[in-house]
């Protein structure tokens, strides 16, 4: 199966920081559920951005449907944007908008018609869930529930791929185990998944691939969370 | 295009005092070079009538044979610069001195005047530096005692409408100067004011050209009030001038149409400076 998201040999530098990734490598598949974890700046974030071009790396080729980070012009990206969701641990939601505005917010900017609109957000809050709360302010929701808001907010493009950076880093257990079913059931509708976590648990009792990460390095790729379980307890 | 108008209302609500402050020195730019350009257009207009009166007279020596007289009056009329030209006899100078200055009858009685030729130019040929030329010709012919014209008048004129075109130049370019760095900072207030909403707009694939039009459209608008505002002023200076003072020549309808796009240029120009600027400060830090 084609990889819809491939990199190859990609290593970012900061002028100041250093090195933030180092020679990474893999390749995502159509569909595809992939956690990436490490501890916190292991290059997640990094890897996330060179992902969604927010910056290109300093050596090696991201590809990400069809666009090159080689090749893409600064005017590229915002249609490349508009195939990728994504989502943040700290959810950046407008504050003064209500949950229904926030995700009209991303349909009216990218040019959808006035008319098209209101449909697709009854439609996506229904689908996360938050149909009867489309007129509540962020702060009259709760965590779990706002990171709701903006996983609908990442969908108004129908993206191929949802990129959640610690999705959950700020919820408790019960709202992360909704999350996470949530991006699961969205996955199964076709939409590949690369979530962000340094929630080992998480990890554990999905069974899934993920991507491990440590000092800008690729660690380990596969689905072998015993590994995964005394890597991360032996640097701690 | 809605969206974006509504943002340009969302920013003047935000900030109205910097945004008025922002019309008001584009105004002030535009009415300084309208003012000084109305000083100039009205001297430009006074000099064509004055030129209009431009006359050279050369008088000539004592006693001059009429023969002398119509060879210099061939002279001249060969000029190509030259509208037409009269003799004035010792006699009819006399007479006519007499008439004019009634009160020095008595000094004038038995007194001599000398003969003299007058002429007058074409148009466009009436700028000083023609004049002189033609002066300095007619120095040539021996019968030519001296030449006169109003020199003096014609230069000072020239001068004052020069200074007056520079003064209005330089207080418009620094009201100008002072009204981009304002609309700037009234753009960069409202662009950091919404820091995030722009970020999202990143996030989910606005293009550029969407997130830069609200800014670029409150600029241009800025600018087009300014325009208006500095019209009406200085039509309403030149009204007052001309009402107490002295009767004024007013702009065209195509300059002040001019004018008002400069205004319109001035803020969009403001606005495109500082948008880049900031939003390019917004990448970088998201």
């Amino acid at each position: 199966m084609a990889g819809i998201l491939r990199l190859d040999h990609v290593s970012k530098t900061y002028p100041r920081s250093g090195a933030a990734l180092v020679d990474v490598s893999f390749e995502l598949n159509k569909g595809e559920f992939v956690f990436l974890v490490g501890h916190s700046g292991a290059g997640k974030s990094t890897l996330l951005k060179l992902i969604s071009m927010a910056e290109r790396p300093t050596d090696g080729e991201v590809r990400v449907s069809g666009f090159s980070s080689l090749t893409a012009r600064s005017r590229d990206i915002p249609q490349l944007r508009r195939r990728l969701g994504i989502v943040f641990q700290d959810f950046r939601l407008l504050p003064d908008r209500t949950a229904e505005q926030n995700v009209a917010f991303a349909l009216e900017v990218t040019g959808v018609p006035q008319g098209l609109i209101q449909p697709k957000v009854a439609r996506l809050l229904t689908q996360v869930g938050l149909a009867s709360k489309a007129t509540a302010f962020p702060h009259e929701l709760s965590g779990g529930e706002q990171q709701r808001v903006a996983i609908a907010r990442a969908l108004v493009n129908d993206p191929f791929v949802l990129l959640a950076d610690e999705p959950t880093g700020n919820l408790d257990d019960r709202a992360t185990h909704a999350i996470f079913l949530l991006l699961r059931e969205i996955n199964t509708q076709g939409t590949a998944v690369i979530m962000a976590t340094h929630d080992v648990a998480l990890i554990q009792r999905a069974n899934l691939r993920f991507l491990e990460m440590d000092k800008g390095s690729l660690i380990f790729d596969g689905t072998d969370v015993a590994r995964l379980v005394a890597d991360m307890r032996g640097r701690r | 295009m809605r969206l974006a108008l509504r943002e340009v209302v969302l920013a003047f609500r935000r900030a109205p005092l910097l945004a008025l402050l922002g019309v008001t020195t584009i105004a002030f730019s535009l009415f300084a070079f309208g003012l000084f350009g109305l000083v100039a257009i009205n001297i430009r207009s006074a000099l064509v009538s004055i030129e209009d009166r431009v006359e050279i007279r050369a008088f000539l020596v004592d006693g001059v044979a009429d023969g002398q007289v119509d060879e210099l009056m061939r002279g001249i009329t060969k000029m190509p610069q030259v509208a037409d030209v009269g003799y004035v006899s010792p006699d009819s100078a006399l007479q006519r001195a007499r008439a004019e200055l009634d009160e020095f009858r008595d000094v004038m009685e038995g007194a001599m005047l000398p003969g003299s030729v007058e002429l007058r130019l074409k148009e466009g040929a009436r700028d000083p530096a023609t004049v002189l030329a033609i002066s300095q010709r007619l120095q040539t012919y021996p019968v030519v005692d001296e030449v006169r014209y109003g020199r003096e008048w014609v230069e000072k004129l020239y001068r004052i409408r020069n200074i007056a075109g520079l003064a209005g130049s330089v207080l418009g370019a620094v009201f100008a100067l002072v009204s981009v760095i304002i609309i700037g900072s009234t753009i960069r207030m409202a662009i950091l004011a919404r820091a995030r909403e722009i970020e999202i707009m990143r996030l989910v694939g606005a293009t550029n050209g969407f997130v830069r039009l609200p800014y670029l459209i409150d600029g241009t608008l800025k600018g087009l009030a300014g325009g208006v505002i500095a019209v009406a002023l200085t039509w309403g200076t030149n009204a007052l001038v001309s009402r107490s003072l002295l009767g004024t020549v007013f702009f065209s309808t195509q300059q002040v149409l001019l004018g008002i796009l400069a205004g319109a240029l001035l803020g969009l120009l403001a606005s495109w400076i500082s948008v880049g600027r900031q939003l390019g400060r917004i990448w970088r830090e998201a």
